[in-house]
């Protein structure tokens, strides 16, 4: 399977990049953008409604979240939230910087500006906008990029507010943290033209070295995230969300191809199997009894809280729901998504795995004769508090109806395994309508005019001057453009006098080899990192306990540079006693004072005793310094 | 110049001559680039020579249109057609209420086509909308007019009393009536006075943020609402409103205790110089305030008339004295409602002023700026000669309050009442807008805003 015909298959991908712009301010307030979420904060309440569109009809995806009308809990912590994120106060004007980084990005992409920018509402009432919408707006569109020879057309440049971060969901209960509402997101979505899956990795990489290039987006965890459109022949639409790492964007587009395969398949034989018949009327059975005295600790635990067990019979599904071509790809588990999703149940259970779980023999056939199924047929089964039951069974009943027709469209979340799980419906084009409280933004030429003679170097401009400036290799300069630590690169070189090869080196295979070795690389923060370069500097450890210092830092981020030093037992010795052992040193050895390798030995018994504490080099040419003048006493 | 949809000009006549109006969808060409979408209304203060237009992904945009520009009309708008779902079965069992629409849009559906935003007008629509109301009480809504707030003046006020009066004759068992939020305090103070000891409740309500939104208050206060004008024990004139940032607690305040606080925030209304008489949760209805007039008809006074001669003027440093005589001749005032400093001062300046207006028979009142306490004009001199001079204390009544009084006094007395008659009515409680016990100070920092 790993060597698929993607062209025969038909596979179209679009990707949608996100990132969080560096901006000072959020995008419609004053709130400074590091999202810091320590402090004390407050806590308040907020329910959302569906907002009722003039036709009478409401948006899928707005439907399925206010079925479930969660009691949302938002956590405010004022130093960096105010009433704007709280949706108390109406929104300030878009930040003007947001849409000059955006405006120059775009001219980056070679797209075309819009005359004027709108901001626009877009619902979304899962709770992570306290407003129930999304405030977005589109500032570009066209251009594109040219990757590996195949140009890459942009459909559209948008910017938005991003959304707050989820802290917990439980039953009933959702808790967000307000700080990151609100940030400036951009949003670069590319025409649905690549056509496999390491295209889509290799476009998106190539988006983001744009992105970045404007040396106004923010870097780290949680900055960036890709969104895939991903289809295929006889297949359907898929919108894949949060895909975080590059690195997973190949294997979630080969895992919902062979989804998607499986899914056409699986429609080709129940329809075989139907043979034009149509799957009977939705209808459950209480199964409860059948439990009574089950073995099944899963099932009884359920029972004893009051739930109860009830059944679906799903006609010639036998077999289906727990074939499985590809690894995680199973009916069985997109039903289970359906029935988790909608009625926020534990799971299913189904004939295909059963018995199994506890679920003795005797039990499944009673299940099986209670809904009347036969061979042919699967019964899926759910047990708890019986309105859920019924609700998962209702999603499981309905899903099951879609596995007929084939693929449906939906919106599913990306999982760090590479696999997908259902989200909710894909959201119709009822969600949009104008935020009133922005006037509309006018994109001037005179503005254009400015950001286009002040556009930033491209990073292969940088990369071009970063070798030339500082005399590092190709590959170090690539490393640091990888690793996005150019900036910091350049900024550690201008403030000390340290080689701007130790720094490039550290920057980029002294912190990779870290994180291999298991240390939490994302504590070092970009000042952590510099702190540690001063420190350095001023040779209060030397560049050989570089690893080791950052090393540390990395598991106390707490913690200064002193007491990274401190705890090591890195103090350095002080040059003058140095001196003076290396003089004792060179004395009691007059007789070897011709030869060429002392120098040599004396740095290796040195080193023992100073490793990590006085720099190599500097060892070295104190002790040859010594050698000489004691030569010319002598 | 004309304007149609907020075009105006080049795009105006575009529009006119390819005979394309809002909800059209059209196709323009532009240097290359082809936008299909849907014609939308012109924002207001938008720059001329701009065409919006709401493309099939949603988005709206602008577009500048020069005589290069190539556009033109594809389709005709598809006018909507709503039918609001049938209503429930009104269930007998249910106290009555009736929602009575003064202003404003306590629920609303979004045409997502253009952006609008549509009230909800019917009963059955509201009930659609929020459906939880129907689960209370057996409602019926009506529009008695549609002003916004800041518009509302006494004639409004008499116009609603008129109204929540007769449908107290007709056996409704509350009132809810919506309002625009601006000036909602002083039309709850108003109908306070001219519904004196109503037979049932009557709720004033509103919403901070509008109810398009799915994050809107107005859902959430109109329950309580309709909770409170079915259920309550107490029958008073009440605004029921969020108590703070959370959709938790939904304060009801006495009409004439409560005010506007904040521009923004769903807690914006708040009691001054008293607690709110009960607040709604998801337990229900709980009393804070024990002492209020309950349901039935015995004592109801019902005297819808305002004098709207009477002015309230905030005292502020160097304010030249000659204006209060200024305003007392040009308004032809037959009282005044002083915001006076502290516990009830203003410049020693204005006492000859003061003297003369109270002399020739207008009413002059003292209340405090501070809002919070209440005044006492015997501590100082200044206040002393204020006293001298006719100014009656005001003791903890709100400004806002006072002068609405002062209207309602005025207009229940009548051209021939006499000074000294107005002062008795203005510094008698009527309906717990005066006296009672100083509490303690409430909180203004971190989490214990929430007691507030």
């Amino acid at each position: 399977m790993n060597c698929m015909d993607y062209e025969k298959i038909g596979l179209k991908v679009g990707v949608e990049v996100h990132r969080q712009l560096d901006t000072r301010r959020k995008l419609f307030c004053d709130c400074p953008t590091e999202a810091e979420e320590n402090g004390k904060t407050l806590k308040i309440v907020r329910y959302l409604r569906e907002a009722q569109s003039e036709l009478g009809t409401v948006d899928p995806a707005a439907v399925f979240e206010s079925k479930k009308r969660k009691k949302i809990i938002y956590h405010v912590n004022p130093a960096n939230v105010c009433l704007v994120e709280m949706d108390e106060e109406p929104p300030h004007e878009l930040n003007p910087e947001a849409i000059e980084t955006a405006l120059t990005i775009a001219l980056l992409f070679n797209s075309k500006p819009v005359d004027e920018i709108h901001v626009m509402r877009k619902i979304v009432i899962d709770g992570s906008n306290t407003s129930g919408f999304q405030r977005t707006c589109i500032v570009a569109f066209g251009g594109g990029i040219t990757v590996d020879g195949k140009f890459i057309p942009i459909q559209t440049i948008t910017v938005e507010e991003d959304a707050a971060r989820i802290l917990s969901t439980g039953k009933g209960v959702v808790e967000y943290d307000l700080s990151r509402l609100g940030i400036p997101l951009i949003e670069i979505s590319t025409a649905p033209v690549i056509r496999s899956p390491a295209e889509a990795t290799k476009v998106a990489h190539a988006i983001g070295k744009i992105l970045r290039a404007s040396r106004k987006v923010k870097r780290g965890l949680g900055t960036v995230r890709q969104d895939l459109n991903v289809s295929i022949t006889g297949g359907a639409l898929t919108e894949i969300k949060g895909v975080q790492e590059l690195e997973l964007i190949s294997a979630v587009v080969e895992n919902e191809v062979k989804r998607q395969l499986h899914l056409i398949e699986i429609a080709a034989e129940l329809r075989r199997r139907l043979a034009g018949e149509r799957l009977p009327p939705f209808s459950v059975v209480d199964v409860t009894e059948v439990f009574r005295g089950t073995r099944s600790g899963l099932v009884k635990k359920k029972l004893e809280a009051g739930g109860k067990a009830y059944a679906v019979k799903l006609v010639k599904f036998a077999g289906l729901l727990s074939r499985e071509t590809a690894k995680g790809i199973r009916l069985g588990a997109e039903l289970a998504g359906h029935a988790k999703a909608w009625a926020e149940v534990d799971g299913i259970l189904h004939t295909d795995e059963l018995p199994g779980y506890g679920v003795s023999a005797e039990e499944v056939e009673e299940v099986k004769r209670l809904v009347g199924a036969g061979e042919m047929d699967a019964v899926v089964i759910v047990v708890d508090d019986e309105p859920k039951a019924l609700e998962a069974l209702r999603a499981v009943y309905d899903r099951a109806c879609q596995a007929v027709e084939g693929v449906p469209s939906e919106t599913r979340a990306a999982r760090p395994d590479g696999l997908t799980v259902y989200m909710r419906p894909r959201p119709g084009a009822a969600r949009m309508y104008p935020e009133t409280d922005i006037p509309p933004v006018p994109v001037g030429e005179d503005l254009l005019g400015r950001l286009r003679e002040n556009l930033p170097e491209t990073l292969d401009q940088t990369a071009e001057r970063l070798a030339k400036t500082y005399g590092i290799s190709k590959q170090l300069v690539e490393g640091l453009i990888d690793h996005e630590k150019d900036e910091l690169f350049e900024q550690i070189v201008k403030s000390t006098k340290i080689s701007p090869s130790v720094v490039a080196a550290a920057l980029t295979e002294t912190i990779t080899n870290l994180g291999r070795e298991g240390f939490p690389v994302q504590n070092l923060t970009d000042e952590k990192i510099s702190e540690t370069f001063r420190a350095l500097d001023v040779g209060k450890f030397s560049k050989e306990a570089l690893s080791d210092v950052l090393g540390w830092l990395c598991n106390h981020p707490e913690s200064s540079v002193e007491e990274a030093v401190k705890n090591l037992g890195l103090s350095t010795v002080s040059l003058k006693e140095l001196e003076l052992e290396i003089e004792e040193m060179v004395k009691s050895r007059t007789s070897e004072i011709e030869d060429t390798r002392l120098p040599n030995r004396l740095m290796g018994e040195l080193m023992k005793k100073y490793r990590g504490k006085v720099d190599g080099a500097v060892l070295y040419s104190m002790i040859t310094e010594r050698i000489q003048k004691i030569k010319k006493t002598v | 110049m004309s304007s149609k949809h907020g075009y105006s000009g080049y795009v105006a006549n575009l529009l006119e001559r390819l005979g394309a109006g809002v909800g059209d969808e059209v196709l323009v060409e532009k240097n290359g680039l082809q936008l299909r979408g849907f014609v939308m209304a012109r924002y207001e203060f938008g720059e001329p020579g701009v065409l919006v237009l709401k493309l099939d992904n949603g988005y709206n945009v602008g577009v500048k249109i020069d005589p290069s520009t190539k556009v033109s009309k594809l389709s005709s708008a598809a006018v909507p057609a709503f039918k609001p779902p049938p209503p429930p079965q009104p269930s007998q069992n249910l106290p009555k209420v009736a929602i009575v629409n003064t202003g404003g849009t306590i629920a609303s559906r979004i045409d997502y086509r253009t952006g609008g935003v549509k009230p909800a007008l019917s009963a059955s629509d509201l009930v659609s909308i929020v459906p939880e109301i129907a689960e209370i009480a057996n409602v019926s809504a009506e529009i008695l007019m549609q002003v916004v707030s800041e518009n509302m003046t006494p004639k409004h006020w008499t116009t609603i009393a008129q109204r929540v009066n007769t449908l107290f004759n007709e056996g409704f068992d509350g009132i809810v009536i919506t309002h625009g939020t601006d000036t909602m305090g002083y039309t709850a103070a108003a109908l306070s006075f001219a519904l004196q000891n109503p037979p049932v409740p009557v709720v004033l309500v509103g919403a901070q943020r509008s109810s398009d939104r799915p994050s809107s208050d107005a859902a959430k206060n109109l329950i309580a609402a309709v909770e409170t004008a079915a259920k309550a024990p107490f029958a008073e004139v009440v605004v029921c409103m969020h108590g703070w940032h959370s959709d938790e607690e939904i304060f009801i305040h006495r009409g004439t205790r409560v005010v506007k606080f904040h521009t923004s925030s769903r807690g914006a209304f708040q009691s001054i110089n008293a607690t709110p008489i009960a607040v709604h949760t998801q337990r229900g209805i709980e009393i804070i305030d024990d002492r209020h007039h309950s349901r039935g008809w015995d004592s109801y006074r019902y005297h819808p008339n305002f004098d709207d001669r009477a002015m309230l003027v905030k005292f502020t440093p160097g304010m030249h004295p000659q204006t209060l005589e200024i305003l007392a001749e040009k308004m032809n005032l037959r009282g005044l409602i002083l915001e006076g400093t502290g516990l009830g001062h203003v410049a020693s300046s204005f006492i000859p002023v003061l003297k003369r207006l109270t002399d020739s028979g207008m009413f002059v009142g003292m209340t405090s700026q501070c809002r919070f306490g209440r005044v006492n004009m015997n501590v100082y001199e200044n206040g002393r000669d204020l006293l001298r001079a006719g100014v009656t204390p005001l003791d903890n009544m709100l400004a806002e309050t006072a002068l609405v009084k002062l209207m309602w006094v005025l207009g229940f007395l009548g051209e021939k009442a006499q000074l000294d008659e107005v002062r008795n009515l203005m510094a008698r409680n009527l309906c717990g807008e005066i006296g009672g016990r100083t509490r303690p100070q409430p909180t203004f920092h971190g989490d214990e805003l929430h007691g507030l």
